[in-house]
């Protein structure tokens, strides 16, 4: 091999990973890969700790959806010790979750993706971010500061501590809301909606139709996908069935807590991080471009394909036209932004129904428990995935052991094969661009990771 | 040409980072007298040169500079040791820098023994060797970062409250001093304390505190340390509340878990909290995971592969 290119950092994503291209000899693409480089040990170092205090601790697995781990540790340790919180409890919970979602969308459409469509792919490195937007158009970023931090002090004036939440206990929620908290952010919500419908359409008459062929071709693979429904079928990110589906659309549904028989981790020897694949589907692993084995994929563009359909009306309708335009599953990756898009609206208008629920003022928002042995899995669907706690207790309510699959590390392996499909495309005779790099970044920052 | 700030995140989640961002519009005040030269999570300079063809790893020189995360493999140590030499002034953001954090629970293990679980948890197809190929070994611990490079300012808490971050980043863009916080949660805390020593045992976290309505104010509520919930709060830095000051966790009624660390840089929250318990009668051996107390401050060697293994249970 003659030469090799290390982009590290991939910026603009949320965790620490890096990609490695190797050149032949006439400058074309030999082979790419993502190497993931952070490894802190939570499931270890949580064992022996009283299970009740997990929610707080994992929480620091992510800063950017600490709701996440908070909520499905909680689910996971409500189990383990076999209390079922009280509606308005689990209301909260979801409430929180729902906001969090609202908010997480916002930062990565407008501070993290947007630079790439704004800006543009081929811009100078040193303004292609944020403070460029703010720079060019600064009226829009004025107002997506606005909003995202109104958002986001909704999470922070309710609950006391938005990164790295402590609302959340087994067997409910800290306090109840009072009515006027939630006359209060229900207005707040309202806003938050028109912005949603805002930013959906300006992305559908400003940004999709100028890189439509990009969309069409940057980082395309065909994989299988991940994500929660409803009894019904409909799209859920609080709680639900779990369905994997094939490429062909063909599907399995399941319950979490027989999660271990449908998924599996494999481990490449240059990645700490771990790659979930389909054990059920009895084909192995391969992070073969052309033929991949057992990938499947997570998050927002996961999520509208396995759902039969969006559970609110805006984000129906908007589902419609996608599918209309995309088909089902939609594979193509730049398409996630667009999926992410649709689920900000879904947020919203689930908050709003959900602050309209009689019920979220109940004072009754936390049942007491009891330490005992068990084992429990819990799951929310994280905004980067499918997120997965599986805990088993002792006698005394001490964790014994913990497996956790993490909402981004589904899409470690589809996040290899874009990269390999972008470097293959991309790379000619040599040829290697500040642009052409960042386009293969494209191809990750699509996962959000 | 404003203040150049660089910004790097180690062993770490980017809630300090995002800290950053829940500014809100005083962000970009901020942006119009700072030139952000580094920061991975906005900004794309990238190690190696931008096109990825340098030998050495490079950051751009600045007057600011920010770490967030423990150190606890080779690419952060090299991250840190470069951050030093190319930046005047370091700053160790949130307790993770300055303190080890969460991620520092790990550090009752050796890297060897949480290896060993994490590739071979029950859906984990267990590897033939550990990941080696491309990834920074792991350091055998992991250190705050005043542990292998001189560190300027502290700025801890869980993450710290974006007031404390605007107010140091404005004081340092004035050449004004900084005013951290020194006192402890408690101190700064309006809950009801009665000081009587009636109670003798803590309890776990399994019901809600003790208080009359939902819309109680907080200066009615009996102290929930005197209500035998393990707060943290007398050996933990103020500050999580920010410019508000009341601390964030009591006002939701929940303990403090001590997410910004000892109130002197220095503490020991697992050695002060036993003595603090003791002192008031209380009986440690109630306590059911010591080294819990060290949950957020677990670097500068005080948790150790040995410790796990006394734990009360």
């Amino acid at each position: 091999m003659s030469q090799a290119i290390t982009i590290q950092p991939i910026t603009r994503i949320e965790g620490h990973a890096s990609i490695k291209i190797w050149l032949d000899d006439a400058g074309n693409y030999q082979d790419a890969r993502v190497n993931y480089m952070s490894l802190r040990g939570f499931e270890k170092f949580v064992e022996g700790k009283p299970a009740e205090e997990l929610p707080d601790i994992v929480c620091r697995i992510c800063g950017i959806c600490p709701w996440m781990h908070h909520l499905a540790s909680n689910k996971a340790v409500d189990r383990c010790f076999g209390v079922v919180p009280p509606p308005a409890g689990h209301k909260l919970r979801e409430l929180m979750q729902t906001i969090a979602h609202a908010e997480d969308k916002l930062l990565h459409f407008y501070f993290l993706a947007a630079p790439d469509f704004v800006i543009g792919p081929d811009a100078d490195y040193a303004v292609r971010n944020v403070v460029g937007i703010a720079k060019a158009n600064p009226e829009l970023a004025t107002q997506v500061v606005k909003m995202r931090y109104l958002v986001k002090m909704i999470l922070d004036k309710f609950s006391r501590k938005t990164i790295h939440p402590i609302a959340g206990v087994p067997g409910g929620f800290c306090k109840p809301m009072l009515e006027e908290e939630r006359q209060d952010i229900l207005a707040k919500m309202r806003q938050v909606l028109d912005f949603a419908l805002f930013t959906i359409d300006f992305a559908k008459t400003n940004v999709f139709p100028k890189y439509l062929d990009a969309i069409k071709t940057l980082g395309v693979i065909t994989t299988g996908f991940i994500g929660t429904v409803d009894e019904a079928g409909a799209h859920n990110l609080y709680d639900g069935k779990i369905r994997l589906m094939k490429a062909d659309g063909s599907y399995d549904d399941f319950d979490v807590q027989d999660y271990a028989d449908y998924l599996g981790e494999h481990v490449e020897p240059w990645s700490y991080g771990k790659f979930p694949y389909a054990r059920k589907w009895n084909e192995g692993f391969a992070l073969d471009v052309d033929h991949p084995k057992g990938i499947y994929r997570a998050n927002t563009l996961a999520r509208i394909n396995v759902a039969d359909r969006m559970a609110t009306p805006r984000a129906q309708a908007e589902l419609e036209e996608f599918r209309a335009l995309f088909g089902r599953p939609a594979q193509a990756t730049l398409l996630y932004h667009y999926a992410r898009l649709i689920e900000e609206v879904y947020a919203c208008e689930r908050a709003i129904e959900i602050l309209e629920d009689p019920e979220i003022t109940d004072p009754n928002v936390r049942a007491p428990v009891e330490p005992r042995a068990g084992r429990g899995v819990g799951c929310v669907e994280a905004p980067r995935g499918t997120l997965i706690h599986d805990y088993a207790t002792d006698e005394n309510g001490l964790i014994t052991r913990a497996n956790l699959i993490v909402g981004t590390t589904h899409n470690l392996g589809p996040m290899n094969l874009s990269v390999k499909q972008a470097a293959r495309a991309l790379i000619r005779g040599g040829q290697v661009t500040e642009g052409i790099l960042n386009r293969i970044e494209m191809a990750v920052r699509a996962y959000d990771p | 040409m404003g203040v150049r700030v660089a910004s790097e995140w180690l062993n770490s989640c980017s809630g300090c980072e995002i800290s950053i961002i829940d500014m809100g519009e005083r962000l970009l005040d901020v942006l119009q007298v700072a030139d952000i030269v580094h920061l991975p999570a906005l900004v794309d300079s990238k190690y190696f040169g931008q096109l990825g063809d340098q030998k050495h790893l490079s950051l751009p020189e600045a007057d600011v500079g920010l770490i967030s995360g423990g150190i606890r493999n080779e690419e952060h140590l090299e991250v840190a040791l470069e951050m030093r030499k190319k930046c005047k002034l370091i700053i160790a953001l949130g307790t993770c820098a300055t303190h080890g954090g969460i991620p520092s629970l790990a550090n009752s293990w050796t890297p060897a023994e949480m290896m060993e679980r994490v590739y071979s948890t029950e859906t984990t197809d267990r590897p033939a060797a550990y990941p080696a190929e491309g990834v920074p070994p792991l350091l055998e611990s992991c250190y705050a970062v005043d542990e292998k490079i001189k560190v300027d300012i502290y700025l801890p808490g869980c993450p710290p409250h974006p007031d404390q971050v605007f107010n140091a980043l404005v004081a340092l863009v004035k050449g004004q001093p900084l005013n951290l916080p020194t006192k402890s949660v408690c101190d700064t805390c309006p809950t009801v304390r009665k000081g009587k020593g009636e109670l003798k045992q803590v309890r776990r976290f399994l019901q809600a505190p003790h208080y009359q309505a939902a819309d109680e104010p907080l200066n009615q509520m009996r102290c929930l340390l005197e209500q035998g919930l393990l707060c943290m709060g007398p050996v933990t830095r103020a500050g999580c509340g920010g410019d508000a000051v009341t601390p964030r966790c009591i006002s939701a009624r929940v303990p403090c878990r001590g997410c910004s660390g000892p109130v002197r840089h220095e503490g020991n929250q697992l050695l002060d909290m036993l003595n603090a318990l003791a002192s008031n009668g209380i009986d440690i051996k109630s306590i059911p995971n010591r080294p819990l107390l060290l949950r957020f401050s677990g670097a500068h060697s005080l948790l150790k592969p040995a410790i796990h293994e006394r734990r009360s249970s």
